[in-house]
């Protein structure tokens, strides 16, 4: 394979999908063969571009707090403060992983009522863990030299884990970020069943009526926007991996 | 700051105190949808009952608060579990009025809480205790018989939560046997062809990265989406093929599920059966064309039971993600617990939510436990096998 086709096939991947949720009227004629009876081929009950920023918003809200939570847990457990609850904290989340997304999602709506909220609590759940296992092995398994290096320097605790833990650990946590949003990306679809405004919405609409042409672009938004965010973490994994020397995975 | 209290204790006895005294310990309702009216412990259970059980509650904090042994905390746990499992399943009888089938109780955010704080202290235990992988299996039979027992006993069946399931009774275990068909058939799907599929990845290198990135694409995709999208093609299939239709093959219903789930499931399996056999050292290999071994007595003699772990954790993964995925299957009509969960949405039933939810992440629970285990004891049976 050629060294620019990759970036060339994300330049028209970005290209479409912004021409898509801008201007879906451009598209119509290609989704048409796939309704029946004349019904609409372009969502016409609100403005793809809205959904899809609203969907990025939640997403992005739940993967922010679920990642400040995540990381500092994880910093709380591997200090000696903290070491107690070390092995229940890696347990738990073994067990919390095991909780389907949808369950997390019908439960929340009795608690807090319908709309964005039970979406951003089930999302945020559900983020946490990726994040949390992430930043932990991150954590424990620092090369004990360049730790040792750090305390024979005189840093201070708090000093080893911002200059040193943190930047060292920093792809790991990266990669369960990415985990987490691309997770979170999927679950926000099924958002909709709890009427939040996503783009699972359109899936949902075109599930309905039996409209595949819904289905379809509303299913292709998701997969486009979660395999170019995907693709983007890599790579910003890859340049702070390299400048940390670690490899991850 | 070497105290005689214990850290996780001081949450655990936080949690503990809040819940005990000030959030509600059951909801009664007058029927199924109206707001309930939130009941404390000693207004949901029998006056001689009720200060009994604060009682428990109290003392096994006061167990997890202090520095106390092992065992101790065991039996805290343990007595105080029982203790709510068994009085939630009272106070259903003694809130609801004698001959009224309209009432509903079920348990409220106290219980909950209760049942979470108690929980915590028995997994910190039980990993303290760091318990062999039969020994792992052998507590989760006993809480599933338990439970079973409490259910067939028929002490829970004043709880709104069975009282949905009276009512559904058959569709209940219809819907289940779905769900466990779907979860478990499009694993076996996966399984058959993902190993190969993963060999032959493993033996041609060219091919590696290409599949792989195709089903790390798929993965991506919504599983909305994907379920909604395989409804064309089957459809076709269904009236463009013969006898494609008789066999069950259909637009809507089980068959694109069952497909979303087979191809979500493949990742793991391939990614993990390369991994595997990557893994396997290279002294293995050569000592094994030393001998002769033909290509295909080398990776089922050698190869393949030393990549066996590696290939059982992508196995784990597959089920426990699927048993919960299949929920959403009944969105297109493939059924499973599912069905409850969006209806219970749909009617805003909180129980009718539970009755589907609660077996799902009984059965993924479940299924992590079991699975790890077992990988546990092959891992370990391996190690034994070649000492370093």
């Amino acid at each position: 394979m050629k060294a620019w086709l990759p970036s060339l096939l994300r330049l028209v991947l970005v290209g479409l999908l912004v021409a898509f949720v801008t201007n879906p009227g451009w598209f119509e004629p290609l989704l048409k063969p796939l309704t029946e009876n004349n019904a609409p081929a372009i969502y016409n009950q609100g403005s793809l571009l809205t959904l899809t920023l609203l969907h990025l918003r939640t997403v992005l809200i739940a993967t922010v707090a679920a990642t400040i939570v995540a990381v500092a847990l994880a910093i709380l457990v591997t200090r000696p403060a903290g070491v107690e609850f070390l092995p229940l904290s890696r347990s738990l989340v073994n067990i919390g992983q095991t909780f389907p997304p949808v369950a997390v999602l019908a439960v929340a709506v009795p608690a807090v009522g319908f709309g964005e909220k039970p979406t951003l609590i089930a999302l945020f759940l559900y983020g946490l863990l990726p994040i949390f296992e992430n930043a932990l092995t991150g954590l424990t398994t620092l090369p004990v030299n360049v730790v040792e290096a750090a305390r024979g320097a005189g840093m201070t605790g708090w000093q080893r884990l911002v200059k040193v833990e943190l930047p060292l650990s920093m792809p790991i946590i990266l990669a369960g970020i990415r985990l987490s949003v691309v997770i979170g990306l999927a679950t926000a679809t099924i958002g909709s069943t709890v009427a939040a405004k996503t783009l699972g919405e359109v899936i949902i609409a075109g599930l309905l009526s039996n409209n595949l042409a819904f289905v379809l672009q509303g299913g292709l938004i998701v997969a486009a926007l979660a395999v170019l965010i995907y693709d983007g973490l890599s790579a910003i994994e890859r340049y702070t991996a390299r400048r940390m020397g670690r490899e991850t995975r | 700051m070497t105290s005689r209290f214990d850290k996780l204790g001081v949450v655990i006895a936080a949690i503990v105190a809040y819940a005990a005294f000030a959030a509600p310990f059951a909801t009664f309702r007058a029927n199924r949808i109206v707001p309930g009216e939130a009941r404390s412990i000693l207004e949901a259970l029998p006056p001689e009952i009720g200060p009994l059980l604060l009682a428990i509650v109290v003392a096994a904090a006061l167990i997890a608060l202090l520095k106390t042994p092992l065992i101790l905390r065991l039996a805290a746990s343990v007595v105080a579990l029982a203790a709510l499992t068994l009085l939630i399943g009272v106070a259903g009888s003694f809130l609801t009025p004698e001959g009224n089938t309209f009432a509903r109780v079920s348990p409220a955010s106290g219980f909950w809480l209760l049942i979470f704080a108690f929980t915590l202290l028995l997994a910190d235990v039980l990993t303290r205790l760091n318990l062999s992988p039969s020994a792992r299996i052998g507590v989760l039979v006993v809480a599933a018989a338990a439970v079973g027992l409490l259910l067939v006993s028929g002490s829970w069946d004043n709880l709104s939560i069975l009282k949905e399931y009276a009512n559904r009774a058959d569709s209940f275990w219809r819907e289940g046997s779905k769900h466990v068909t779907l979860a478990l058939g499009s694993l076996a799907a996966a399984v058959v062809v993902g190993l190969p599929l993963g060999i032959l990845c493993h033996r041609v290198e060219k091919l590696r990265a290409g599949v792989l990135n195709v089903l790390n694409i798929i993965q991506t995709i919504p599983s909305i989406a994907l379920f909604g999208l395989l409804i064309a093609p089957l459809g076709w299939v269904a009236t463009h093929v013969p006898g494609a239709a008789s066999l069950g093959i259909r637009g809507i219903g089980t068959a694109p599920a069952f497909v979303a789930l087979f191809l979500y499931s493949l990742l793991p399996v391939v990614a993990n059966t390369v991994v595997g056999l990557a893994g396997v050292p290279r002294a293995a290999n050569d000592a094994a064309r030393g001998m002769g071994m033909t290509d295909s007595q080398r990776l089922f003699g050698v190869e393949f039971p030393l990549a066996f772990p590696v290939i059982l954790t992508g196995i784990r993964i597959v089920l426990v993600q699927n048993i919960g995925l299949a929920t959403i299957a009944a969105l297109i009509g493939g059924g499973g617990f599912g069905v409850f969960v969006f209806q219970g949405v749909g009617q805003t039933a909180m129980d009718l939510v539970l009755l589907g939810a609660v077996p799902t992440v009984a059965l993924a629970f479940a299924a992590a436990i079991i699975l790890d285990a077992v990988i546990e004891m092959t891992s370990t049976k391996r190690r034994e096998a070649q000492p370093a």
